[in-house]
C-alpha cells in the first residue's frame, strides 16, 4: 500500500469531502494560499477557490462563531485553529453556542462543524503552543473528539467528522504531520466509537491516545522482549468512547495502563481509568494506572520539556510493576 | 410618527403584533409572580415596535438570533403563544420540548435560529447564517438583535470586522434600552455606538425605537439592499423596557427613577402611539382596535391555561438531543 504523511492524509479527506459535498468549506488563518503554518492545507484554494478556503482575520471567537451559525442554517464549516492552544479563546462559541444548540432546541437544530487543531510537546514551543487540551472540549457534552493516531485515522477520521452532523473537534499531533503511514488510495471513512486493537496481548493493556498510541507501541515491544505481553488499543474517538473494546481487553489482561499527552489530573487518562474500574473491577490485579503529562505548564528548556511527557521507557518500568504485583502509588 | 404608507392589513398585523408581545408579557409576568414559572425571565414590554418593526421586513426564509429578552422577536417571527407559554413552563410541547426555556427559545419554522443566554452570544451565529447565505447564493437575510450592553463584548468587533469585508447580508440591531441589568449605557459604552460600525466602513443609523413605521421603513430599505449584497448594516434602536431587567427586579429606583419609567410610558409607549396614528388616519376605529386587544388577551388565556396543562417531558427524554443522528 502506498505510504502518504499525515498532512497528507489530512489534506485528502478534506479535498475528497469537499468535492463530494458543495456545502463543505474551509475556513481559519492562512488557510488559503499559506495552506497553514503546517502548509497541511497546500493546494486546497487551488483547486476550490477563496470562496471555500477562507482566510480569516485573527478573531478565534469570531470565525468559530460564524462557522456555528454557518452549520445551523445548512453549511458544513471545517474550521481550522491554528493551536489547540487557542481553544481557550473559543470556547464559549464551542461549548455554549455550538455543543448545546441541538440540545436546547430539543433537536430541532443541528450544528455539523468541524473544528481542527492540534496537541503535543516536545516541539520547543513553550507553555502557550504546546497543550494537549482534549479533555477540556470532552467534558462538554454535545462535542464529539477525535484522536487521530496515524495518517490512517487522520483521514478516516476526518472524513467521518465532516459527514457527522454534530460539531467534532479533532485533535492533530503536529509532530506528527510528516509520519508516513499506509493510507489506501480508495475511499474509506472510520467510523467514531470504534476503537482499534494495534497489537493484542494477555498481561496487560496500553490504551494510548493519538501519539502515545505510538508510545504504547515502543513499550509493547520493549516489553514482549522481557516475556510480558502487552495489549495496546487506540480508542480513536474519546468522545464517543469504544468502552466495550476496552473492557474486553481488561477483562481479559485484568491490568491496563491508560497514556494520553494532556495534564493527568481531571483528565482523558482518569476518565478512561475510572469506567474501567467501575465496570472491570472484579477482573482487575492491579489498580488501572494514568499516565498523562505533568501537571506544570510545559516548559520551553529541552532538558525541561522531555521530562513532562510519558515516555516509552516510563510505561515499560510501570508495565513491569504492575505485571509484578508491585503498587506504584502505595498509600 | 414616520410617514404613513397605504397598507391597513400590514399595519393592522403590526398593531396587533405589538399586542400580542405586550400581552405575552403581562401574562409571563404573572406566571412569575405567581410562582407558576421556574426560574427568571427578562421582559420585552417597551420595545414592541423594534422587534415588530424589524421582523415585519422579513420573511420566514430570513433569520435571526435574539438575546435573553428575546419573547418579543419570538412573536414577532411569527411564533405561536401555546408553544411559548408551553416552553416557558418546561412543558414537552414547548418549542424546545422545555429544554431551552425562555433564554433559549428557538423557532426554526419561522427563521428564528434562537435566544441565547450569554450576551453578545449570537453575533457569530447571525454572521455565519449571513456568510452561509452568500457562500450559496441564497437571497435571505439575516438579523442580530443585542442589546446597548453586548457592544462591550469583543465579538461584536471581530464579526463586524468580518461581515463588512465580506459584505454579508446581515443587520446588527442593538436595542438600546439605556441599561444594561442595573447599569446605564452611558457608563459602560465611551463614545458613539453607531460609529463603532462605522469604524468599519458599516452604514450605520440610528432611529426611534418606540416607533413602528419608522423601523419598519428602514428595515424594509435595509433588508432590501442586503439582498443585493450591499451589506452589512447596523441599526442603533433608540427605546425602553418597562420591567426591571428581569421579573424578579422589583425595587429599582436606585438605579432609575419612577418619573423616568413614567415619562416613557405615557408619552412614548409604542402601542399607544402607533394606535393614535391607526385611528386619526381612519385605518382602524377604537372600537376596532379593542376588540383586537380582547382576541389577543383571549388567545393568550387560552394559551395559558393550556400550557399549564400541558404535560412535561418524560424523564426518558433527559439524555436525548445531546448528539444529532
Ligand atoms: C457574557 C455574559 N456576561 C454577563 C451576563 C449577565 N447578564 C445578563 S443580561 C445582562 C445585561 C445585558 O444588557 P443589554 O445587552 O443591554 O441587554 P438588555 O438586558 O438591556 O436587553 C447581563 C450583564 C451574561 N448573560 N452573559
Ligand atoms: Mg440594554
Amino acid at each position: 500500500m502506498r505510504e502518504i504523511t499525515l498532512s497528507q492524509a489530512v489534506n485528502e479527506a478534506i479535498a475528497e469531502e469537499m468535492r463530494r459535498d458543495p456545502t463543505v468549506f474551509l475556513m481559519g488563518e492562512d488557510v488559503a494560499e499559506a495552506g497553514t503554518p503546517f502548509k497541511v492545507l497546500s493546494g486546497l484554494v487551488e483547486e476550490f477557490g477563496t470562496d471555500r478556503v477562507i482566510d480569516t482575520p485573527i478573531s478565534e471567537p469570531g470565525f468559530v462563531g460564524l462557522a456555528v451559525g454557518a452549520a445551523m442554517t445548512g453549511a458544513r464549516p471545517i474550521v481550522d485553529l491554528m493551536f489547540g492552544d487557542f481553544i481557550y479563546l473559543v470556547m464559549d462559541q464551542l461549548c455554549n453556542q455550538a455543543a448545546k444548540q441541538h440540545y436546547m432546541s430539543g433537536g430541532k437544530l443541528t450544528v455539523p462543524m468541524v473544528l481542527r487543531t492540534n496537541m503535543g510537546a516536545t516541539r520547543r514551543s513553550a507553555a502557550q503552543h504546546s497543550q494537549s487540551l482534549q479533555a477540556l472540549v470532552a467534558h462538554i457534552p454535545g462535542l464529539k473528539v477525535a484522536m487521530p493516531s496515524s495518517a490512517y485515522e487522520a483521514k478516516g477520521l476526518m472524513k467521518t467528522a465532516i459527514r457527522d452532523n454534530n460539531p467534532v473537534v479533532i485533535f492533530e499531533d503536529k509532530l506528527m504531520y510528516q509520519d508516513k503511514a499506509p493510507v489506501p488510495e480508495e475511499e474509506f471513512l472510520i467510523p467514531f466509537g470504534v476503537a482499534n486493537v494495534k497489537r493484542e496481548g494477555t498481561d496487560i493493556t496500553l490504551i494510548g491516545t493519538s501519539s502515545m498510541v505510538q508510545v504504547a507501541e515502543k513499550a509493547a515491544e520493549l516489553l514482549a522482549a522481557e516475556g510480558i505481553s502487552a495489549e495496546v488499543i487506540d480508542p480513536r474517538t474519546i468522545v464517543p468512547l469504544d468502552e466495550a473494546t476496552l473492557l474486553e481487553s481488561v477483562r481479559k489482561t485484568s491490568r491496563a495502563i491508560v497514556i494520553d499527552e494532556g495534564h493527568q489530573s481531571y483528565g482523558v487518562t482518569a476518565e478512561i481509568a475510572s469506567r474501567l474500574n467501575e465496570k472491570a473491577f472484579y477482573h482487575l490485579d492491579a489498580p488501572i494506572l494514568r499516565m498523562g503529562a505533568m501537571d506544570v505548564p510545559v516548559p520551553f528548556s529541552p532538558a525541561l520539556e522531555d521530562l513532562t511527557v510519558p515516555t516509552p521507557e516510563q510505561v515499560v518500568a510501570n508495565a513491569r510493576k504492575l505485571c509484578a504485583g508491585e503498587l506504584i502509588h502505595a498509600a | 410618527m414616520a410617514k404613513a404608507k397605504s397598507n391597513t392589513e400590514d399595519y393592522l398585523r403590526m398593531y396587533r403584533q405589538m399586542v400580542r408581545i405586550r400581552t405575552f408579557e403581562d401574562n409571563a409576568n404573572q406566571l412569575y409572580l405567581s410562582a407558576k414559572m421556574p426560574g427568571l425571565t427578562h421582559m420585552y414590554s417597551g420595545e414592541e415596535a423594534v422587534a415588530v418593526g424589524i421582523c415585519e421586513a422579513l420573511t420566514d426564509a430570513d433569520r435571526i438570533t435574539s438575546t435573553h429578552r428575546g419573547h418579543g422577536h419570538c412573536v414577532a417571527k411569527g411564533a405561536e403563544f401555546k408553544q411559548m407559554f408551553c416552553e416557558l413552563l418546561g412543558k414537552a410541547e414547548g418549542y424546545c420540548r422545555g429544554k431551552g426555556g425562555s433564554m433559549h427559545i428557538a423557532d426554526q419554522s419561522h427563521g428564528n435560529l434562537g435566544a441565547n443566554a450569554i450576551v453578545g452570544g449570537s453575533m457569530g451565529i447571525a454572521t455565519g447564517s449571513a456568510l452561509r447565505a452568500k457562500l450559496q447564493g441564497s437571497d435571505d437575510v439575516t438579523v442580530c438583535f443585542f442589546g446597548d450592553g453586548a457592544t462591550a463584548q469583543g465579538l461584536m468587533y471581530e464579526v463586524m470586522n468580518m461581515a463588512a469585508l465580506w459584505s454579508l447580508p446581515v443587520i446588527y440591531a442593538c436595542e438600546n434600552n439605556g441599561y444594561s441589568e442595573y447599569t446605564k449605557t452611558e457608563e459602560i459604552a465611551a463614545g458613539s455606538i453607531t460609529a463603532r460600525a462605522e469604524a468599519f466602513g458599516i452604514e450605520a443609523h440610528q432611529v426611534d425605537g418606540q416607533d413602528v413605521l419608522a423601523v419598519n421603513d428602514l428595515t424594509r430599505k435595509l433588508v432590501a439592499r442586503a439582498r443585493k449584497g450591499e451589506g452589512p448594516f447596523f441599526m442603533e434602536l433608540m427605546t425602553y423596557r418597562y420591567h426591571g431587567h428581569h421579573v424578579g427586579d422589583i425595587n429599582r429606583e436606585y438605579y432609575r427613577s419612577k418619573e423616568e419609567e413614567k415619562d416613557w410610558k405615557e408619552n412614548r409607549d409604542p402601542i399607544i402611539r402607533f394606535r393614535a396614528h391607526l385611528v386619526s388616519e381612519g385605518i382602524a376605529t377604537e372600537e376596532d382596535l379593542d376588540a383586537m386587544n380582547a382576541e389577543v388577551e383571549k388567545d393568550a388565556a387560552e394559551a395559558v391555561a393550556y400550557a399549564l396543562d400541558a404535560a412535561y417531558p418524560d424523564a426518558s427524554e433527559v439524555d436525548q438531543h445531546v448528539f444529532a443522528a
